[in-house]
């Protein structure tokens, strides 16, 4: 490990424990790395968006390789990268929230994003989420007959799983049906759809508990592998 | 005027976009202000974190709480932001060295700490009370011991094909294919249908909560 | 009965404790134990092997260092039977640290396969707008890349010659941590483009897309450390995340422990309490 190098990792494993000294109680050397993390994080955004963002969007569309603004007409065409000011009106407006006299101004920058974001959520949401998720459990066949060297048998393995599938599915979407009284067939039904919930809800926290350790274990395998035994190697210790 | 225009804005917006699915003369347009949009996007993360800088710098000046680790956060704020726009966010710049030995480390710890709050919650929480929570409890533990190879240490090379729904691994696939499957496609179509909704009325203007207060 | 007592409301710096050394011991004294392939990551497998020499695979780095754990060995395992099966990889990110990841990512990838930039990957950047950038790289991928991350045209580079839409990408491979990642590109890309995508994830947000490989929209999934672990099983090459399942291993088995012993701890106060008369006590007490 050259020196710079070691410096980092030193740097890492510091603020590491500083963290992880919540786990004990809070103290001055969690606040101040969750500070610098903040800080850093905000400054992190703000270079990326820079360089990612305004200079490709904005700045190379309105000046090009040359730095001059382009004319509205050229050569009687006109010049459609002007239309790229009216998106930079739009991102200025959103600045007005400061100024609380002139905040209504950034209304117009906000209902852009907004109807925008609407307009495509509407179609893809009803694609993909819904037409597709209902398509996908009304092709399930609860009678699955499977051809092999014998004849046809009945396969009792995916005929079981379609049909639970099928249940689980309109039993759960009747649970989230809450315009009329769970009582009766559909009290029932709800009823039933609410354990195929809570399976569902189980078996997240199963995976919940995986991810947050796996987290954990990157974090002790950076202390142990690149802190401890790194520092050691470059030392001749090890 | 100062809603009903923003109001008109994103009628025409969120239309342009449903149209331009039927409507195939209208997929440059659609292509333009799709690119307006990632401007304004850029300025909306850019007001986040004026806003931030804002409230800490006040904390500053007013010498409130805390105010000290503050002045970490703003000056933290301005080495990355400066940094990065002066002398690049590419591989070997400085950025790239204070993201990888700064913001990596203590991003990854933050949600590391999470770690020990769910295993501290499974234990002092988590109670099989009911049959709802019994049944969340068992499927739980199947899914935590087929995830990893330990839950089938038991289970001899020669286990018998008949008896293999009594291991972890079978039991949590058939749990994620079927009854997984089955409850989250329930909320996928409900919260679906939802937003579905929602954009329709944010179109209509039915919906103006985005345009905060008169 | 004073030590059932002790148990149900132990010091939960104890649990910490426990945690930490049921992570710690397994990274210092490895089991070795393996992971069993799942048909979700053999599907991503199998479509990466079907594809021909030369093929245009977009991967979407849609994670950030928090999720570096589970994802990062994905990627590199995934990047490897790419390299290895020749194909043509074209790096982009939804999420702005997912470029700097990609960067580290393919700087340990070129020093094990002789590949070269321009020609064999290409590293985008990354483009903040989610499903609107997907939906417009399905229009045109020069208007919304321009250049690469360093800012090279890319019109200059062989390897995105006739990539002019997402149409001319064979497969692609989000490494999720959250939204814009994997529901994004089954909404936009599989749903409006009818592109094959294949997905890797954290295992917190794996559960909800299983519905999705149910239908199709999604022909494959690795979810977390144990689908990283897969990957590197199937691909034959000994990584960090099957380094890690042993950790993991100990850790459940201790959490399982953990809600078993706070259970029966439960049950056996809470008849004592029936016993004596008293009426149920509202839950543990809490401790520093």
């Amino acid at each position: 490990m050259d020196g710079l190098t070691l410096f980092g990792t030193w740097l890492a494993a510091i603020l590491t424990l500083c963290i992880l000294s919540f786990l004990y109680k809070d103290n001055p050397f969690y606040k101040f790395a969750e500070y610098l993390f903040v800080g850093v994080s905000a400054g992190f955004w703000i270079a990326y968006n820079f360089h990612n963002l305004l200079v490709p969007n904005l700045v190379v569309p309105l000046f090009g390789a040359d730095g001059a603004l382009p004319k509205l007409v050229e050569e009687g065409q006109l010049d459609l990268r002007l239309l790229t000011v009216i998106a930079g009106l739009l991102g200025i407006t959103m600045l007005f929230r400061f100024f609380p006299k002139v905040a209504w101004v950034s209304r117009y920058g906000i209902a852009f994003s907004v109807g925008l974001g609407a307009g495509l959520a509407f179609v893809v949401y009803l694609q993909a989420n819904c037409i597709y998720q209902i398509w996908g459990t009304v092709r399930l066949s609860p009678v699955v007959i499977t051809e092999s060297a014998t004849g046809w048998t009945f396969d009792w393995g995916a005929s079981l799983a379609n049909t639970l599938l099928i249940i689980g599915v309109v039993s759960a979407l009747v649970y989230f049906y809450f315009s009329k009284e769970h009582k009766g067939v559909l009290g029932a039904t709800a009823r039933l759809g609410i354990w195929f919930l809570m399976v569902s809800f189980g078996a997240a926290f199963g995976y919940t508990v995986m991810a947050r350790i796996s987290l954990l274990i990157g974090r002790m395998e950076f202390l142990i592998d690149d802190w401890i035994k790194g520092t050691l190697t470059t030392l001749g210790l090890l | 005027m100062r809603r009903e225009i923003p109001m008109i804005v994103a009628f025409l917006a969120g239309v342009i976009i449903i149209l331009e699915f039927f409507v195939p003369m209208l997929r440059d347009v659609a292509g333009q202000i799709q690119q307006w949009y990632l401007v304004v996007v850029a300025f909306a993360i850019l007001v986040g974190a004026f806003n931030l800088l804002r409230i800490n710098y006040m904390k500053v000046r007013d010498r409130r709480a805390d105010w000290p680790y503050s002045v970490v956060l703003i000056a933290g704020l301005f080495a990355m932001a400066i940094v990065g726009i002066f002398w690049g966010i590419e591989q070997g710049t400085v950025f790239d060295w204070l993201f990888n030995y700064l913001m990596f480390p203590m991003s990854s710890t933050m949600f590391a700490l999470l770690a020990f709050f769910v295993a501290s919650a499974a234990y002092r929480a988590f109670r099989a009370r009911t049959v709802d929570a019994t049944l969340l409890l068992v499927a739980a533990i199947i899914v935590m011991l087929g995830q990893v190879p330990i839950g089938s240490i038991w289970v001899p090379a020669g286990w018998p094909h008949s008896l293999i729904f009594l291991t972890p691994d079978w039991l949590k696939d058939r749990i994620m294919e079927i009854f997984n499957t089955a409850g989250q496609r329930a909320i996928l179509i409900g919260a679906s249908l939802g937003v579905v909704s929602t954009s329709l009325r944010i179109l209509l203007g039915i919906e103006r909560s985005y345009l905060g207060e008169e | 009965m004073k030590f059932v007592r002790w148990l149900a409301d132990i010091d939960r710096r104890i649990l910490f404790l426990l945690i930490a050394v049921a992570v710690v011991v397994p990274l210092i004294f490895p089991l070795g134990m393996r992971v069993k392939v799942t048909t979700q990551a053999q599907n991503i497998y199998d479509q990466v092997e079907s594809l021909p020499a030369g093929s245009r695979i977009l991967v979407s780095f849609d994670y950030d260092p928090a999720a570096a754990p589970e994802v990062h060995p994905m990627a590199l395992a995934f990047l490897r039977h790419c390299f290895a099966k020749k194909h043509k990889v074209i790096i982009m990110a939804l999420w702005p640290q997912g470029a700097q990841l990609a960067v580290s990512a393919m700087a340990e990838i070129s020093r094990e396969f002789d590949i070269v930039y321009g020609r064999d990957y290409v590293n985008l950047g990354y483009k903040p707008g989610g499903d609107i950038v997907i939906k417009s790289l399905g229009s045109s991928f020069p208007k919304v890349f321009p250049t690469d991350m360093a800012g090279e045209p890319t019109a200059n580079l062989p390897v995105m010659a006739r990539v002019r839409n997402l149409k001319d990408i064979d497969l692609v491979m989000d490494l999720s941590a959250g939204d814009p990642g994997i529901p994004a590109w089954v909404r936009v890309a599989n749903a409006l483009y009818q592109r094959k995508i294949a997905g890797g994830c954290t295992a917190v947000s794996a559960p909800q897309f299983f519905p999705y490989l149910q239908t199709g929209q999604l022909i494959g999934l690795l979810g977390g450390l144990r689908g990283a672990a897969e990957y590197e099983t199937i691909i034959g090459y000994a990584g960090k995340a099957s380094r890690r399942m042993d950790a993991q291993s100990i850790a459940h088995l201790v959490i399982i422990l953990f809600i078993i012993f706070a259970n029966v701890s439960y049950f056996i106060l809470r008849r004592q309490r029936a016993e004596k008369g008293e009426g149920p006590k509202a839950g543990p007490s809490a401790s520093a």
